[in-house]
């Protein structure tokens, strides 16, 4: 039987990276030590901070809320409903549940009945794929809900695994603007307030663990809309790497942050944001609305539009077979 | 075994008495993709399941 490294009690989670097996009291400190050490390195965050946690239903960030809060800053939740099908409705049930059962204050936006739209419409009105509308709805969420309700900063629930996986893409590809901007605290200004990811340090296997043996219930089944996307093939392939040589994510990823980022951060210059002439956010122009408004524009003037069309062939299939979902009037199969 | 996996929800038997870690093998599934769960408990993937286990094979990849 495996011991943990710290008490020799049964271990339940072996940590080839460390080299060591944790129990799940060794397991939490480790995961608060390693979310310290990031808070500190980066200069992320400090405990008079009123912050503003992202959370989506799923592990990572409903783990990083239960962790501020045991580590004893004051965060509240915001939860975005994209209107993705039952997924979503699980998603904010399990939100709900997590902040009522602590105590804790969430604030929610909906897409449809804020704006007009969901995802699954934005993707099909806009033609962008389903994790770039959602992406930008989120982020334009973030911000103003943030900047609005006083939020000193902003902390979403990225960990290790995925910022790994947007370095390898934006390495691929050589994307020096995106390799740029890569890194765990934006800096306020400009109308943006500070955005901060504590969890860079963590992977998702450890998040997973968190909620397990912290007894924390979120959506374990991946996102319909993002069912093989390049980003989960970039985990696969880290992953792959991982197995062979433990330790490699956080070599690469970490290595990036204190060698490489620095250099490429040197000399950037930045343009400063004008208010959108919608909605006030910061944008590129003046004279034309920003990225989100013309999303809200085209897909709020558009039919609702059912998750399941918007899906492919074997996003659909897997949707189906997970929801129960019954192939719709009309549908592509 | 019962072993319960995930994405989609599908159940499968499989052969007791062997590692967790070789369990995820035969499945063709990566242990740093993995959580593995025993009658409710986490376990590590040295440990040796048995016939009458109930198992949960959890993913932990998120698309971001």
């Amino acid at each position: 039987m495996s011991k943990c490294r710290s008490c020799g009690g049964p271990a339940v989670i072996d940590l080839p990276r460390h080299n060591a097996n944790f129990c799940s009291e060794h397991l939490v400190q480790l995961c608060l030590r390693q979310m310290e050490r990031a808070i500190s390195d980066f200069s992320m965050l400090t405990r008079d901070d009123r912050i503003l946690v992202a959370v989506s239903g799923g592990k990572d960030s409903l783990a990083l809320w239960d962790m501020l809060t045991m580590a004893g800053y004051r965060a509240d939740g915001l939860y975005v409903g994209l209107g993705i099908g039952d997924y979503s409705d699980e998603s904010g049930r399990l939100v709900r549940g997590f902040a009522a059962e602590r105590d804790l204050r969430i604030l929610e936006v909906d897409l449809r009945a804020d704006h007009g739209f969901d995802i699954p419409t934005a993707a099909s009105a806009s033609r962008r794929t389903p994790c770039s509308a959602c992406g930008l709805s989120k982020r334009h969420e973030f911000d103003r809900v943030a900047r609005e309700g006083g939020y000193d900063v902003l902390a979403t629930g990225h960990n290790l695994d995925d910022e790994a996986a947007v370095l390898f893409g934006n390495a691929l590809r050589w994307d020096v603007d995106y390799l740029r901007r890569q890194f765990p605290v934006l800096a306020a200004g400009h109308g943006f307030g500070r955005k901060v990811k504590p969890l860079v340090r963590l992977t998702e296997r450890e998040m997973a663990a968190w909620c397990v043996v912290r007894g924390i219930d979120y959506v374990v089944e991946e996102c319909p809309m993002a069912v093989g996307n390049r980003h989960i093939a970039y985990k696969e392939a880290l992953n792959a790497i991982e197995e062979q040589s433990p330790g490699s994510k956080a070599s690469f990823l970490l290595g990036f942050l204190e060698r490489m980022a620095p250099v490429l951060m040197a000399g950037a210059e930045t343009t400063a944001p004008v208010p959108c002439p919608s909605c006030g956010s910061p944008a590129n122009s003046e004279t034309e609305p920003c990225a989100f408004c013309r999303l809200a524009g085209v897909a709020s003037a558009h039919d609702p539009v059912p998750v399941r069309m918007v899906l492919s062939r074997a996003a659909r299939r897997a949707y189906d077979e997970q929801w129960g979902g019954t192939p719709m009037e009309g549908s592509r199969t | 075994m019962v072993v319960n996996l995930r994405q989609p929800r599908r159940t499968v038997e499989v052969r007791g008495g062997r590692t967790v870690r070789a369990v995820l093998a035969d499945l063709g599934l990566a242990v740093e993709a993995h959580l593995v769960i025993r009658n409710g408990s986490l376990v590590p993937s040295d440990t040796t399941l048995d016939d009458d286990d109930v198992v949960e094979i959890r993913p932990v990849i998120s698309g971001g």
